[in-house]
């Protein structure tokens, strides 16, 4: 301990406070990092979310599975069925002999659609009668079933055009379609901001409030709390090793997605950083909170799991639009502060929008920041008193 | 390395060499000693010298690097079910579910040492009043007090009437007047036939008992009862024989 | 028979934790009230700003056309490029449509022209369907010209075939009925698999586990005994599950219950292997909520909860061939919506059997090996 052993007033100067401070922080760095397992999954957990999001998950269809069921088979029809497959959109898994057979591959899973096409198809289409194609989908997944039967119909559409020689049909409006922002349309930029958000959450909400729990079963905060340091600056410590922590997993969720994945910085990288140092803090804050009014490391990994990351999950805009949402539930998004993080993340990231686009934001998550911290303190002066 | 060698009729614990070593430390060292039906052994020395590790493999909680050692006729190494089913054990560590009540911890206990369902309800009340404890039946555990739930303990330890009960530090936090009470309770068993194994480092136990050994460096560097003990070592009390045999030891509390 | 006083002691410490014997029944019922109404991937109320920059009756037509259509909500409708972008950026549009200045010059002088259609694709859904609608819509639109500019041609063209769509299962295509079974498994998991893991894990860690070592209790009662009170739970939830997916959602399922129940029952018992493999290699409980929290992030977004596993590139496919959670939902989902029968679903049956055998077989084996 320091040499300046018992002072006279019980008052310590500001550099011991600060060298207990030091102390104690250099203590919980050393917990943290002796649990080489935690830290393992820790840095891994953004590259698995990031890879998750940005490349395996995917809400543009294509490789469903379909079954046709054709009584003409004459080469029109037959030419269809090829134009279905040649782009990734379908995969034939099987023609059916007759439609009964259709409720069996529903059933078992098997196809997404079936196509089913009406008797001596070429004959009635050029000679005015009855050409009827069904696309059967199977509703269970209601954008792939409504998304492919857009595709199909688009396609055999096409198909139409090209057999008939309609392009050379005069009056012939042609559209030209051009995605913004994201050429290959795969929504993986979307989702940066969102694992961001959640990272963030579980390093500063949860592990802060587990470590701090832990300490309150093990008893050892007691011992923490008789030392010279003021109890607030007790809890502060812990804090603060978690604060490094989210800067470093942040960091390489940032290299990892720019360099990696090509997601674009498009707007100020300073405002990035300082949105997402609130956003820190507003965790902390909660972390804090959330370990001030429990006694176990269970109910504070039960609360920190339940009551804060699931809700973020649904919640935030993160996974499901916001604009979808029953009113009730995207007011209860709104106190979220993540929802409000992730909005700012995207605007400057993903939309390169200047600080006055988030200028909401910033003020919402200040103003979440300042009410929380003092929650907690007051909270902590109760219980420590 | 030998054949099984057989063990001596009545004694209820023997051992002989037991040897622990963890990589090239050598916690407890060649060991031997016998204990008899009834006996209060003791089993004294600082900490780190090997007693609880000693105990441990006794109980068939940790295998013995080498050596022999037989419990209630039991061989450790190679029959510790049967071992498990005829002694109790308690720590200072851990001896009680604190998130039960007390009835449910004596239940519990009973069911899984196989006494009869019938009589599980009856005995526990019998022991409540023999304690003094009735009005605490339906207390949770955590909120005993320390020297009560000490006690609680050792009559759970102790409810199926096991061959012997091991205590490992079993009066620690406790006021000297709490211990002597607990110690009375050993008394009892004792005197209905259990044998009492138990480890300690208060000196002022050790008179308690009929026997003790005191390790130090994982060897036992004394055997016999507490009153030859001290004629032998020109001591007043067993805290003075202790000093004298520990002032060689090499692992100390630091 | 001792397992049965291990049994009751670990349900007395259960419902002595107030939090959790009241989040285990709380949070179900949140989950399947809640995330079935923010889960939703509808793609409503599409916002289209339209630059005409024709204005003439032919555009006009066109945009009212497009407004009657139920898809689109227009916008302000901008005059120029630079404001309709502006819109894109403030999220107030996702799709922009332009019709260029000589729109009916093309049309009727040189009989071709051309629109510009511009979509957001930062939310991929409402790009990539949104200008799939618009589409369909100006080649309506099309057709109409057509027949007006060239009556009496128009009998010299074939009438075209006709498309029809029909949605099996869930006609009016709603989201629900796809979450609310995935859910279900979703918290069938959670209860089963991961929370006996914690529950050991915890005791691990403050040594309670040790004491049993000294009693004649074997290892596998043990185990038993905590595995069994929350099996018990599990099935009550689902149970619940059932009442509440009916009750709100006017779901029940339309193949059989038992049907479900044994396919739970499989699932159940190589979740529960798996948490305990997790129990065997986790010495903390933050080590266990890490491990717990990377599995299940990895399985249930592998599954098909979220995004159909068909729409996933080939080799995040074969990682969701080893999801155990894949094939149960795909089974919880045939048998609600589709009321699929045991018979059709053999395939799914043997994998969950071969997780199951699996993952008890590695409990097993890193349980030996931790306590060497």
């Amino acid at each position: 301990m320091s040499k300046s052993a018992l002072p006279t007033e019980l008052k310590r100067t500001p550099r011991e406070n600060w060298r207990f401070f030091r102390t104690f922080v250099r203590k919980e760095f050393y917990h943290i990092f002796r649990d080489r397992m935690t830290m393992l999954i820790l840095l891994a957990m953004p590259i698995l979310m990031l890879v998750l999001f940005g490349y395996a998950l995917n809400t543009e269809v294509k490789n469903s599975k379909i079954a046709v069921y054709d009584p003409s088979r004459d080469d029109v029809t037959r030419a269809m069925v090829e134009k279905l497959q040649i782009n990734h959109y379908f995969i034939l898994s099987r023609m059916l002999n007759s439609p009964d057979e259709m409720d069996k591959v529903f059933k078992s899973g098997e196809v997404s659609m079936v196509v089913v096409f009406s008797e001596n198809f070429y004959e009635n289409l050029l000679h005015g009668g009855h050409a009827q194609i069904q696309l059967i989908a199977d509703g269970s997944d209601p954008n792939t079933a409504s998304t492919i039967t857009t595709y199909a119909s688009n396609i055999l559409a096409g198909y139409q055009i090209e057999l008939l020689e309609m392009n050379k049909i005069p009056y012939q409006i042609t559209p030209e379609i051009k995605l913004l922002y994201n050429p290959s349309m795969v929504a993986a930029y979307n989702f940066v901001p969102g694992v961001m958000g959640m990272i963030i959450l579980l390093i500063c909400a949860m592990m802060t409030s587990i470590s701090i729990a832990r300490e309150k079963e093990n008893g050892t905060m007691e011992i923490l709390l008789v030392s010279p340091m003021k109890p607030l600056y007790v809890i502060l410590s812990k804090a603060v090793p978690y604060f490094f922590l989210s800067i470093v997993n942040l960091c390489t969720i940032l290299v990892v997605s720019v360099f990696v994945m090509g997601v674009p910085i498009a707007g100020s990288f300073f405002w990035l950083i300082a949105i997402s140092l609130l956003y820190i803090f507003v965790s902390l804050a909660l972390g804090l909170l959330i370990s001030s009014v429990v006694n176990t490391q269970m109910a504070a990994m039960l609360i920190s799991a339940m009551g804060l990351m699931m809700p973020v999950m649904l919640l935030s805009g993160m996974l499901f639009p916001s604009e979808n949402m029953p009113l009730f539930l995207q007011l209860i998004g709104d106190v979220i502060p993540a929802k409000w993080y992730i909005e700012a993340v995207k605007k400057i990231m993903i939309k390169g929008l200047g600080v006055g686009a988030i200028l909401n934001e910033l003020a919402v998550l200040s103003g979440m920041a300042v009410a929380l911290i003092s929650i907690s303190l007051r909270n902590f002066k109760i219980r420590l008193e | 390395m030998n054949t099984k060698e057989t063990v001596p009729e009545g004694k209820v614990v023997v051992a002989r060499n037991l040897t622990k070593m963890f990589g090239g430390f050598t916690a407890v060292d060649h060991i031997s000693f016998e204990v008899d039906k009834g006996e209060i052994f003791g089993f004294l020395g600082a900490n780190g010298a090997g007693k609880t590790t000693a105990m441990r493999m006794l109980c068939g909680l940790s295998k013995q690097t080498s050596g022999h050692a037989w419990v209630a006729g039991f061989d450790i190494a190679s029959e510790s079910e049967s071992i498990k089913k005829c002694i109790g054990y308690m720590s200072q560590k851990f001896a009680l579910y604190e998130d039960l009540e007390v009835w449910e911890n004596i239940r519990l206990y009973a069911g899984i040492y196989g006494v009869p369902e019938k009589e599980i309800a009856p005995k526990t009340d019998e022991l409540l009043q023999r304690l003094g404890f009735e009005s605490e039946k339906h207390t949770l555990v955590k909120s005993l007090p320390l020297g009560w739930k000490q006690k609680l303990a050792f009559s759970v330890a102790i409810f199926h009437e096991p061959k012997i009960v091991f205590l490992d530090e079993p009066t620690g936090g406790v006021d000297p007047a709490t211990r002597r009470q607990f110690w009375e309770l050993i008394y009892q068993a004792a005197d209905r036939g259990i044998t009492v194994f138990v480890t300690t480092h208060y000196m002022d136990e050790a008179e308690y008992c009929n026997r003790v050994t005191i390790m130090v460096d994982g060897r036992i560097d004394a055997l016999d009862s507490p009153k030859n003990l001290k004629q032998q070592y020109h001591a007043k009390n067993m805290n003075e024989v202790f000093h004298q045999l520990a002032r060689n030891a090499k692992r100390t509390e630091k | 028979m001792i397992l049965k006083y291990l049994i009751e002691k670990e349900f007395k410490q259960i419902k002595r934790n107030k939090f959790l014997s009241r989040m285990v029944f709380v949070f179900p019922f949140m989950m399947l009230a809640v995330l079935p109404q923010a889960a939703n991937f509808e793609v409503k109320d599409i916002n289209l700003s339209i630059i005409d920059n024709n204005h003439t009756t032919y555009s006009q037509r066109l945009i009212q056309k497009i407004a009657a259509s139920d898809y689109f909500h227009i916008q302000t409708i901008p005059t120029n490029e630079r404001q309709a972008l502006k819109s894109i950026e403030k999220d107030e549009s996702d799709i922009i449509l332009e019709i260029p200045s000589h729109f009916e010059q093309d049309l009727i002088r040189t009989k071709a022209a051309n629109v510009m259609i511009s979509a957001n694709a930062v939310n991929g859904m409402k790009g990539g369907l949104g200008s799939a609608y618009l589409a369909s819509i100006l080649a309506e639109y099309n057709g109409e010209i057509r027949a007006e500019l060239m009556p009496s041609t128009a009998k010299a063209f074939p009438s075209g075939m006709e498309i029809t769509k029909i949605f099996r299962f869930n006609p009016d295509l709603k989201y629900k009925y796809m979450m609310v079974p995935a859910i279900m498994v979703m918290l069938l998991t959670l209860i089963c698999g991961f929370l006996p893991a914690f529950n050991i894990v915890s005791e691990k860690e403050n040594g309670t586990i040790e004491q049993m070592n000294v009693t004649p209790v074997n290892k596998f009662s043990l185990i038993l005994s905590k595995l069994i009170p929350y099996w018990v739970i599990g099935f009550i939830v689902l149970n619940i599950c059932f009442g509440v997916a009916w009750l709100f959602y006017g779901m029940w399922p339309k193949g059989s219950i038992l049907t479900i129940y044994l396919f739970a029952s499989v699932h159940v018992l190589s979740i529960s292997g798996l948490g305990l493999v997790i129990s065997n290699y986790a010495k903390t409980l933050q080590q266990a909520m890490f491990m717990v929290f990377f599995i299940i992030i990895t399985f249930i977004f592998m599954s098909g909860l979220y995004t159909p596993v068909d729409n996933m590139p080939q080799w995040a496919q074969y990682i969701s061939d080893i999801d155990p959670l894949k094939y149960f939902i795909r089974v919880m989902r045939l048998v609600y919506l589709k009321g699929s029968s045991t018979a059709d679903l053999i395939k799914p049956f043997m994998a969950l059997c071969s997780f199951a055998v699996i993952f008890n077989l590695w409990a097993v084996l890193s349980y030996r090996k931790s306590n060497n």
